[in-house]
């Protein structure tokens, strides 16, 4: 799944040793003990499963399900994660819920649409989803039906999906690279497993598989470009220090950018209630991805970065600084940005089209926004704007078309 | 029949500074708090945004910034001898409207008064005599050192931009040598001054006096204040007064306290809502909450532990007079208080017309200026010249928007192309020089309601009788020659005296500084509410606002305002929620 | 509490800026109850400015507002005036829109003639003021000089225009004094006003004086200790310089 550094013999060590674990026998009599709670709270919000799990458009309860969830493939629904037994997780049993994040599979053994990641969550533990499944139980049912998903045939029938995993799905359990510091495996986990970044962050092929050599080097989802976080040479946050990351994922704010969107829901809601060690562990590890050399660009026509310039400072300089520099932890400084100079420039776009808020967080709580650009500017003006930010620095990234502007004004008044 | 909604511990009429301000004080302190807001709800980015917020024409001319007089405005005269008119459209001041209120289009300057401005009556009248008949100044009730650690928090919460003058009774070089002692320096350093700036503040100490920079709620720096929320640096893009600001870098409602608010679950707000009236337990001991209707046109009543008056001094005013609260101020006995001592500002001013010289008074901001002191307040010796108070004289830049301001010099004409010539010419190159003076109160300058006219619910509106007094014509014919002599040294090639003359009028613009109506004092016989701010006639109802101030002192109110708004919340956290009642005795 | 709080943080970022309403049905839009800020994309109050069909002049009094407007901003050899900038464009949107209705103002009776401090104070709003005081204008010049306002010489018409400002000529229906000093006014503006209002054409009168127009950024400037500051004139709509020729 991932581009991992290490052999097949640790590969085959762990599994078994992964076996050994499973084979010692149940967990802990003391299923609802509150240190087990406590621990499986933790990684439900380090997985982020309330995010999915929760109809907040319809003021659904939380781990009730419910949530629509658009894929490329059409619309699912996430179910009901509550104890409740007709709708939710009551009848389920440890064994089931670990086959679950382990392999995806339900507890009538069908498959699991991988838009539940289980991709990732497999490298998490048996003693990892007992905890979980501790949580859960310990929430006040909720009775609340799941609603059929919407998808064409033949994927409404979850038979395909055993095709795709056989392609695409590998059962692994997590082990240790010896040579890396116990924090850098830690961040490892935490960004392979529950946090499952590249859910997001690494492109996908036509199938919504990831594509190994683009982990973590930035993929589209909703028509949102997620961008690269290699943080090593090359990478799309090379320039961040650890301490950018630790900041940007705990307090929602940072020198460089802040989270905007759907990265605004991860942080609100699992990231910023993470351990402060855990960040820096996540933040170690992705400063340690280096990245290719980027293909370089030439630098854009001399007419549309005129044009592109005086745009960007007669509508942008107000917040962004006329050279660029922005208001670090307010208006994000632009020349360096990785959402500005990302290969594909779809957030770019949007947010200029659409306007973007700052995440309110416990630790930030303004919510600075970005107004929309989009009854102001024309298609030919906003590519020109990001066709000079993305040529006038150090890095380039390629121009940016009109008619690249104007599909995403379509699909956006499509989605209004 | 009127619906009645669930109770709540309280309820805010407005929801501008002091709603906001008492909104957090109050849900900290775990009530639960429902304000009342007549307008819209408004957001930086939905309404005051970098791509549409200069725009002269909409926001000052066509008033979208403020209350549309077709749904509520005062009438006026100058005194009883007339017979009031309707403010049909809006001149002289801009009430606030929706979210934010005049918090919003405000330009910033943040004073504190002065130790004495607290008791004008009592310390002038033991420096020079007693005061003339008619003359109805009086002490607040609360001094200046009480108010002292109020001022401080809400500079914080602002994020004032200053320079200290007098820190702990130590003055301090560069600041204001005259004002009280503070217990700290301002939370952000000065703005950045421009060249007209530069050459008043050479000019003024050229004279001997002392100029400070004017503290500034236009950030001159990124900042983040005591609840967490952030404001960005100014950007001086002179539209700022009169104007919502579209990054973040002025103090408002909405920047410095609102999205902490809106996290709070004894939190909520119901904006299109006009309180019609406060409505008063059956035995006449409490307020029980109030009446109002929203644009379904329903009444509904909602009841309420405490209310607290944050609709801005004329509203506050009126609300109690129709609802029969407090007596009435009646100015031929002199007798009764709500409405009495209305208070305004004398303003007045030299224009610099420089030859060679670019002001370019478009790089500017709402509060960026050089002023002096030596003329406020009791600040200078007065004696033999028949007046108390004074005024502040400074020299703002804080715009060039063609349609407001066009100065043209002495003797040209007011149109034609002589006319547009010299509008030409001096676009770019002039700056003012001006007094912002003190209005004392006099028992023939009161509101009341109007005997004709109603708004759209047909309630009477508020009626202004008006106009200037004589220590008002003493203390301007006394200030604006020096503002004239500072214009004078600042190098320009002429300088046109725009002085205070005949009657107060209604239409040009001059200040959004309307005090009085529901004044603070020690005793019932006075003053509508006490020292805390807490009616005299209803333990439960509090009022905010400039209404409190008994007369007007020489510097913009919202300082002040704030620091009052934050005692008296104290107050009902700290005295009033322990022991409901009055807390003072009459 | 904490899980409480964190589901109203992601409540407000995940769907949209509109208000709950209450299980009370109340019809009040509510804020509040740690919902957060409410925010969603596109969301904003860009201007309204009417379009171009707006119209409520006569050709005849258009002819007579364009005539007048250019004898108070003329064009001459010191640069543009009313003309160029199309003010009467301006203010046949303005009268035909909300401001000509005088639908933000406080209109209701009874109306009485006022003080000079007591503002505007006649029963007609603007735009019935303007269609008044034009029939009488026009009435007027036609007695006295045998021509509409608009036929004059510009002498006369600057004549007729003292007049109507120091009170020497009145109206029967409206007052002239109050007629001109709200047209002056309304011209100013139409001059001066964002080119997106019909008036100042191609941003012709803020190039003609100097203001650089809708800036929000002058940072860079503030140090410019009385000297010139140069910078292409923008508004809101933007410049020439952002599209390629």
């Amino acid at each position: 799944m991932s581009s991992r550094p290490a052999s097949r013999l640790a590969l085959a060590i762990a599994a078994g040793l992964g076996a050994l674990a499973a084979a010692t026998g149940p967990a802990p009599a003391q299923e609802l003990a509150h240190s087990q709670v406590e621990r499986g709270r933790y990684l439900a919000i380090a997985g982020d499963c309330e995010a999915c799990h929760t109809d907040f458009e319809n003021g659904g309860a939380p781990f009730a399900g419910g949530r629509a969830l658009s894929t490329p493939f059409g619309t699912i629904y996430s179910p009901n994660l509550t104890p409740d037994d007709e709708t939710g997780l009551g009848r389920w049993t440890r064994e089931e819920f670990h086959r679950a994040l382990d392999e995806g599979r339900d507890d009538e053994g069908r498959h699991l649409y991988p838009a539940m990641p289980y991709p990732y969550y497999t490298l998490m533990s048996r003693q990892d989803t007992d905890a979980i499944f501790a949580y859960l139980r310990s929430l006040e049912p909720v009775p609340a039906e799941t609603p059929e998903n919407d998808l064409p045939f033949p994927l409404n029938s979850r038979r395909t999906v055993a095709g795709w995993k056989l392609l695409y799905f590998e059962n692994e359990t997590f082990y240790s690279v010896p040579d890396q510091s116990e924090e850098w495996n830690r961040g490892r986990f935490l960004v392979d497993g529950p946090l499952h970044c590249g859910g997001c962050h690494t492109g996908k092929n036509w199938l919504g598989a990831d594509i190994d050599d683009e982990y973590l080097r930035g993929g589209l989802l909703e028509n949102w470009f997620a961008p690269n976080i290699r943080g090593g040479e090359n990478g799309g946050i090379a320039h961040w220090e650890v301490e950018d990351i630790v900041e940007f994922l705990g307090t929602g704010r940072g020198r460089h950018t802040v989270p905007m969107q759907r990265m605004g829901e991860v942080v609100a809601i699992s990231t910023q209630n993470l351990r402060e060690e855990d960040l820096r562990a996540v933040a170690v590890y992705l400063k340690s991805l280096d990245d290719a050399v980027r293909e370089e660009h030439d630098a854009p026509e001399a007419a549309r970065l005129e044009t592109g310039a005086g745009l960007y400072f007669d509508n942008c300089a107000a917040c962004h600084a006329a050279d660029r520099s922005g208001v670090p932890y307010f208006f994000a400084p632009l020349d360096r940005s990785n959402k500005v100079l990302a290969e594909d420039p779809a957030s770019a776009i949007r947010i200029i089209l659409g306007g973007a808020r700052t995440q309110p967080t416990e630790a930030a709580p303004s919510m600075l926004a970005m107004p929309p650009f989009a009854w102001k500017l024309s298609d030919a003006q906003i590519a020109d704007l990001l066709t000079y930010l993305r040529g006038s620095g150090d890095r380039r990234a390629a121009p940016v078309s009109a008619a690249q502007v104007a599909e995403m004004r379509e699909y956006l008044a499509q989605e209004h | 029949m009127t619906r009645e909604l669930p109770g709540v511990d309280v309820v805010l009429v407005g929801f501008g500074w002091t709603g906001a301000i008492f909104a957090e004080k109050l849900t900290a302190a775990g009530l639960d708090v429902l304000a009342l807001e007549r307008g819209p709800w408004r957001d930086t980015a939905k309404d005051f945004a970098t791509t549409f917020a200069q725009d002269e024409l909409r926001y000052y001319w066509r008033h979208g910034m403020f209350q549309e007089t077709s749904q509520s405005t005062l009438t006026f005269r100058n005194n009883s001898a007339q017979t009031a008119l309707p403010m049909r459209h809006w001149g002289s001041f801009l009430p606030g409207n929706g979210v934010g209120g005049a918090g919003v289009h405000w330009n910033g300057q943040t004073y504190r008064f002065l130790p004495s401005d607290f008791v004008a009556r009592s310390h002038n009248e033991e420096r020079y005599g007693r005061l003339p008949e008619g003359m109805t100044v009086q002490d607040y009730g609360v001094t200046y050192e009480e108010l002292e650690p109020h001022f401080d928090y809400f500079e914080k919460i602002c994020g004032i931009c200053g320079k200290a003058g007098n820190l702990g009774g130590s003055t301090v070089e560069g600041g204001n040598p005259f004002e009280g002692p503070r217990s700290d320096e301002y939370p952000n350093p000065p703005m950045q001054m421009t060249f007209s700036q530069d050459r008043f503040a050479a000019a003024a100490r050229e004279l001997g006096l002392s100029p400070f920079p004017v503290p500034s709620a236009n950030m001159s720096r990124a900042y983040v204040n005591p609840l967490g929320l952030q404001l960005a640096p100014c950007t001086y893009c002179g539209f700022c007064e009169k104007y919502g600001c579209g990054n973040y870098s002025k103090s408002s409602p909405q920047t410095t306290i609102i999205p902490v608010l809106m996290q709070r679950e004894n939190f909520s707000l119901r904006t299109e809502t006009e309180v019609l009236s406060i409505e008063t337990a059956a035995d006449g001991s409490r307020a029980s909450g109030v009446t109002y209707v929203d644009t379904s046109g329903e009444t509904v009543f909602q009841p309420a532990e405490i209310v607290v008056m944050c609709a801005y001094p004329l509203e506050n005013t009126r609300l109690m007079l129709l609802s029969g609260i407090g007596t009435p101020y009646d100015p031929r006995s002199g007798e009764g208080v709500v409405g009495k001592n209305y208070c305004y500002q004398v303003m007045s001013s030299a224009t610099v017309f420089f030859e060679k010289e670019f002001t370019n008074g478009f790089v500017g901001a709402g509060a960026l200026g050089m002023t002096i002191d030596d003329y406020n307040g009791d600040n200078f010796d007065h004696s033999g010249l028949g007046f108390i108070g004074g005024g502040y004289i400074a020299c703002h830049t804080t715009n060039a928007r063609p349609i407001e301001s066009h100065p043209v010099p002495e003797g040209v004409p007011g149109w034609g192309s002589e006319w547009k010539r010299a509008m030409r010419e001096n676009f770019l190159k002039t700056t003012t020089v001006g007094v912002h003076g003190a209005s004392m109160a006099h028992r023939s300058n009161y509101l009341d309601l109007d005997p004709t006219y109603t708004d759209a619910h047909g309630r009477p509106l508020l009626r202004m009788t008006y106009d200037f007094t004589l220590n008002d014509r003493r203390l301007t014919d006394h200030i604006t020659p020096i503002a004239e002599e500072i214009a004078r040294g600042m190098g320009g090639r002429e300088v046109k005296v725009n002085a205070l003359n005949g009657s107060y009028d209604s239409t040009p613009y001059q200040t959004t500084h309307n005090t009085g109506g529901t004044i603070m004092g020690s005793s019932p016989a006075d003053s509508v509410v006490n020292r805390y701010c807490q009616s005299w006639d209803l333990p439960n109802l509090f009022v905010a606002g400039a209404g409190l101030f008994p007369q007007n002192a020489g510097y913009n109110p919202t300082g002040t305002v704030g620091a009052l708004a934050y005692w008296a919340a104290e107050a009902i956290t700290e005295q009033y929620m322990r022991q409901p009642g009055p807390l003072v005795q009459a | 509490m904490a899980d409480l709080t964190r589901r109203r943080i992601v409540q407000s970022m995940l769907f949209g800026g509109t208000a709950l309403v209450l299980p009370s049905s109340l019809i009040a839009a509510e804020y509040g109850r740690g919902e957060g800020m409410p925010w969603s994309p596109f969301k904003g109050e860009p201007p309204y400015h009417g379009t171009h069909a707006d119209s409520f002049f006569t050709p005849a009094e258009r002819e007579a507002v364009a005539a007048i407007c250019a004898r108070l901003i003329p064009s001459d050899d010191d640069g543009p005036g009313a003309t160029e900038a199309d003010v009467v464009t301006f203010l046949d949107r303005q009268m035909a829109g909300f401001y000509g209705r005088g639908q933000h103002w406080y209109m209701r009776g009874p109306f009485a003639e006022g003080t000079a401090t007591q503002g505007y104070q006649s029963r007609f709003p603007p735009a019935m003021l303007y269609r008044n005081a034009l029939a009488e204008l026009d009435a007027y010049c036609r007695t006295r000089h045998d021509a509409v306002f608009a036929g004059l010489t510009e002498e006369l018409q600057d004549e007729v225009l003292t007049g109507l400002d120091e009170e020497t000529i009145t109206f029967e229906s409206v007052s002239a004094k109050t007629f001109f000093g709200l047209i002056l006014k309304n011209t100013i503006e139409g001059f001066f006003a964002d080119p997106i209002y019909g008036g100042n054409r191609d941003m012709v009168a803020w190039r003609y004086i100097g203001f650089p127009g809708t800036r929000y950024d002058y940072r860079d400037f503030v140090g410019h200790d009385g000297a010139p500051i140069q910078l292409a004139t923008v508004s809101l709509t933007g410049r020439p310089g952002w599209s390629a020729p």
